[in-house]
């Protein structure tokens, strides 16, 4: 174990600590050699971990389903297409059950959401030493393999999501509808500062519990496996015990990563259902 | 656990993956598996279509072989009369055909008869007029006696 020479606190911060690319303070590019460099890099900096198994994760998606796509026959269907179809017409069924307005990209977009968000939270179940082990052994100094447990991962896409229900918004409603959306209810034009700080808060509140909500469920998960992780250090008792442990919370975990993924996909499709409906 | 460019990074990602799945990925698996529905509800339509199909034809088929028994019924005893007509016809036409022969068969016996009678009767005068001659020890002139011969054979 890697804890072997760490202590259980510093074991705690490698793991919760991205390999950052961005720009050092003396002016040089490079990679972060400890969490307090990565802080002083400020934002412009990349998240080299979140990017690379993000975007993996994403074209793993993309590349399976389009193999599907490109063999799929309306006739017998194989294995892998049976997989997928099952996955579309899940997909399918509760776009059609929450999304009322007429959208090709909504169900897309659902089932882009809904298997990426998987397959990133799927990463948490693989055991937290073994890419970053692996990854020391190849010269990289930190590997955080679960993109969603990164913040800046889930705001990225709540944010991409809130770039969408803004546009539609615009475009179903006007520019004019919009603001009167913001400004004119529930009040009334009278109570116009009033209505912009509620339906304002409201707006925003949209993106922000999307991303902290699937931050948080992952994060605090991956903690537990780190906590459980060591206990390894602690001698045959606690090794058997941990065993146990993560692989009761491992178990639990494939409930939590699916239903997190499942309710990121449907609350985006139904903020889209309300970006497209007008207010009455 | 810091904010940095990341987070465009990844709404750039998310974007570009969200297209690609709307053009390459969802239109043609929906679209194969309307097809594939489509092709389910004609073959059970088919399937239905097939089933009232051979029904139907059921139906008529016995209708058919019903029909076709009572023709051969109707034939049998047409035929079954006809020979029966045929018999007494033939019957009827033996009868008379035995009755022509019966009656040519007397009628020809009578005339031989009759021949042999008139035959035997020249006979019988032939040998009476040689035996009255024998009797009479002269010739009787058969001329002058026709009258009285005539009326012999008569009485034969």
């Amino acid at each position: 174990m890697a804890s072997a020479e760490l202590t259980p606190s510093e074991y705690i911060q490698h793991h919760l600590t991205n390999l950052t690319f961005g720009q050092h303070p003396d002016g040089s590019w490079g990679m972060a050699h400890s969490a307090a460099e990565a802080k002083a890099m400020g934002f412009w900096a990349i998240h080299v971990d979140t990017m690379l198994w993000s975007v993996f994760l994403g074209a793993t998606f993309l590349f399976i389903f389009h193999r599907a796509a490109k063999r799929a026959t309306a006739g017998v269907p194989g294995g892998l297409q049976n997989f997928v179809e099952s996955i579309i017409e899940f997909i399918d069924t509760s776009v059609r059950g929450s999304f009322t307005a007429k959208n090709d990209m909504v169900a897309p977009l659902a089932l882009t959401l809904f298997v990426w968000i998987f397959l990133m939270n799927l990463m948490d179940l693989v055991p937290v030493d073994w890419i970053p082990e692996l990854a020391k052994l190849l010269g990289v100094h930190y590997m955080k393999v679960v993109p969603t447990t990164d913040p800046n991962a889930t705001f990225g896409m709540s944010i991409a999501v809130f770039v969408l229900i803004i546009y539609y918004s615009i475009k179903m409603k006007g520019p004019r509808g919009f603001v009167g959306e913001l400004a004119l209810q529930p009040f009334g034009k009278f109570g116009m500062p009033a209505n912009l700080l509620l339906e304002g808060i409201n707006l925003i509140a949209k993106p922000v519990s999307l991303a902290l909500r699937l931050f948080g469920n992952l994060y605090a998960g991956e903690m537990i496996f780190i906590l459980i992780a060591l206990l390894y250090s602690g001698g045959v008792f606690w090794s058997i015990f941990g065993g146990v442990l993560q692989l009761g919370w491992a178990i639990f975990h494939i409930l939590i990563i699916t239903l997190q993924a499942f309710i990121f996909m449907t609350l985006t499709v139904v903020y889209l259902d309300m970006a497209h409906q007008e207010h009455h | 656990m810091n904010i940095n460019m990341t987070l465009f990074g990844q709404s750039i990602a998310f974007f570009v993956f969200v297209w690609f799945c709307m053009k390459f990925i969802w239109p043609p698996l929906t679209k194969m598996l309307d097809e594939r529905k489509q092709t389910i509800a004609d073959g059970l339509a088919a399937a239905e279509k097939g089933k009232h199909d051979e029904e139907l034809a059921k139906k008529r088929a016995l209708e058919t072989l019903k029909k076709a028994k009572e023709q051969a019924a109707e034939i049998i005893a047409g035929a079954q009369k006809r020979a029966g007509e045929i018999v007494d016809e033939a019957k009827g036409a033996a009868h008379q055909e035995a009755d022509r022969i019966k009656a040519a068969a007397t009628a020809e016996l009578e005339q031989e008869v009759n021949r042999a009678r008139e035959h035997l009767r020249g006979e019988v005068v032939s040998l009476a007029v040689a035996g009255a001659g024998r009797v009479l020890k002269r010739e009787i002139d058969a001329k002058a006696n026709e009258d009285l011969l005539k009326d012999l054979v008569a009485q034969l």
